[in-house]
């Protein structure tokens, strides 16, 4: 069973119903129920046509359940009439899809789940268990944000802004169990590439990809986290990086910049350097000042921060985060940091215990009051 | 079979024998107290008895209904004065005994200088549906 090609075959199945006039929450459902139907029968009985196939079985359910026994005739005229399967354009649907999912009335949490069951074609325990949250806790989100999506009349064109903020949510999520939600992002992000022109779609690939490359060596071996500069530089995917560039150039080619292929550009400058000594942070820094005046977000000027002091000496860095309000997320962990650049390990080292405390997840806490254990041994 | 919480507190649990703060152990005893744990959960995971544990950041408010219409009172967080729960592990054993006996193993994980913290844990029983059938 090739659950890759269902997956695939997910989205263009559920835009047709949808075209061919079911409503949003009953098609999800005739959808989702053709899916199971093709896990049974097809390793016996391969079908010729699946996407034929797959709409054909998803639109009789959807025609079941939606009309009553007595109207059985007309139901089965509706079957016969229906059009044959064949070659039919998915990209509109598709990309109808994508907006509907990621619409501005559902919450985030809820626009990622519906994103990733309609679009990704994933199971509801699938979902629940990348988000470690209960079956049922789940399945309420999706009904719900389909509830809501149902009301939605899509008479003009969706905002690839808020899609694409969906996906960046999905990419950052972490993963457990079977389903890899950064390589789910990223074959979202291909398909939405692929159906749409759009230079900051390509930035966000891009970017994912390059984020992607690294994966491998963030992490040790016993889950802590290794810091950019002492990353095994030998162990990234220089196949996804040199992808990524690719799509990023053609993408910036096109003159109409964006935050994420602002940020992409930082990434593959990172990417681009053999040693992190070698790293152009005097480019990066104008990648930042970019960003900073494409998204005005006070995260991406304590970034810029950071590179400055690399640029320019830890204290322009320090200099640099004087300017912003501490209470931001990390301020106290860059700061730390700096203040170690800069030679002064006592305060170093008070700031990582700060921060320590602070920290929103456990890998970065553990990195955190490390640093500080570090620090604090070296002063002896 | 009965579930157990097994609480780790930041504050307001009685002291450590081996109290040294977690930021003045060196960077291999961290090392060696966050395997500890990991093993330790693994472990249990193995015998059926691990249902999961997580940890908590330390800040928290305490928050109140203040009367219709009115926005919930939050006060705190309080960091100096109420107790902080650090984190916990909910086990599934077949007795009291095994619970203590876990908790105790989980207290051993080491600290400064390698050797065991003696930290306290709090053992929490869970409260459970009635039984279907009673005799």
């Amino acid at each position: 069973m090739n659950e890759a090609l269902l997956r695939s075959l997910t989205p263009a199945v559920l835009g047709i119903l949808v075209r061919r006039g079911a409503d949003f929450a009953a098609a999800e459902d005739a959808v989702q129920d053709a899916l199971v139907e093709a896990v049974r029968v097809w390793p016996a009985d391969p079908p010729r046509d699946p996407k034929g196939w797959l709409i054909t079985v998803a639109w009789r359910r959807f025609l079941d359940t939606t009309r009553a026994d007595a109207a059985r005739r007309r139901r089965e005229d509706l079957v016969d009439s229906e059009p044959a399967p064949g070659p039919t354009p998915a990209v509109d649907d598709n990309l109808q899809l994508y907006f509907l999912c990621a619409h501005p009335s559902l919450t985030p949490s809820s626009a990622v789940a519906l994103t990733l069951r309609a679009v990704g074609g994933l199971t509801t325990r699938q979902i629940a268990h990348a988000y470690l949250v209960p079956e049922a806790s789940m399945a309420q989100r999706i009904s719900r944000a389909k509830r809501i999506v149902s009301t939605v009349r899509f008479d003009q064109p969706g905002d690839v802004a808020t899609v694409l903020r969906v996906l960046y949510l999905v990419f950052n999520e972490g993963y457990t169990g079977d389903v890899d939600l950064a390589a789910e992002a990223i074959r979202l992000t291909r398909q939405l590439a692929a159906a749409i022109d759009h230079p900051e779609v390509a930035g966000l690939l891009a970017l994912m990809l390059l984020h992607h490359a690294r994966r491998a060596s963030r992490t040790a071996p016993d889950g802590s986290l290794v810091p950019l500069a002492e990353q095994d530089r030998g162990r990234w995917d220089t196949g996804i990086i040199a992808e990524g560039v690719d799509i990023l150039q053609t993408a910036l080619a096109r003159d109409r910049l964006g935050e994420f292929q602002a940020q992409a550009a930082i990434a593959a400058l990172h990417a681009d350097a053999p040693t992190a000594e070698e790293t152009d942070w005097v480019q990066i820094v104008e990648w930042y000042d970019e960003l900073a005046r494409l998204t005005d977000s006070p995260v991406v000027r304590l970034n810029r921060a950071v590179a400055v002091g690399e640029a320019d000496g830890a204290r322009a860095g320090l200099a640099a985060l004087a300017a912003l309000d501490d209470a931001l997320p990390r301020h106290t962990a860059v700061a730390a940091y700096l203040h170690e650049r800069d030679g002064d390990l006592a305060t170093a080292a008070r700031l990582y215990v700060e921060a320590a405390h602070r920290a929103p997840n456990l890998a970065e806490r553990d990195h955190l009051t490390r640093q500080a254990a570090r620090l604090k041994h070296r002063q002896r | 079979m009965a579930k157990y919480l097994l609480l780790k507190h930041y504050r307001g649990a009685p002291a450590a024998v081996n109290d040294v703060p977690m930021d003045k152990w060196t960077p291999e005893e961290i090392s060696a107290h966050m395997q500890y744990m990991r093993d330790f959960a693994s472990r249990l995971e193995e015998t059926g008895e691990f249902i999961e544990g997580q940890a908590l950041a330390p800040e928290g408010a305490w928050v109140r209904y203040d009367g219709p219409g009115r926005p919930p009172v939050t006060d705190g967080p309080f960091a100096e004065t109420k107790d902080l729960i650090a984190g916990w592990m909910v086990i599934d054993v077949d007795s009291y005994q095994r619970a203590v006996e876990l908790a105790g193993e989980l207290s051993a994980a080491p600290g400064a200088g390698g050797k065991p913290i003696h930290e306290w844990l709090e053992v929490r029983p869970f409260l459970t549906e009635p039984p279907t059938i009673s005799e």
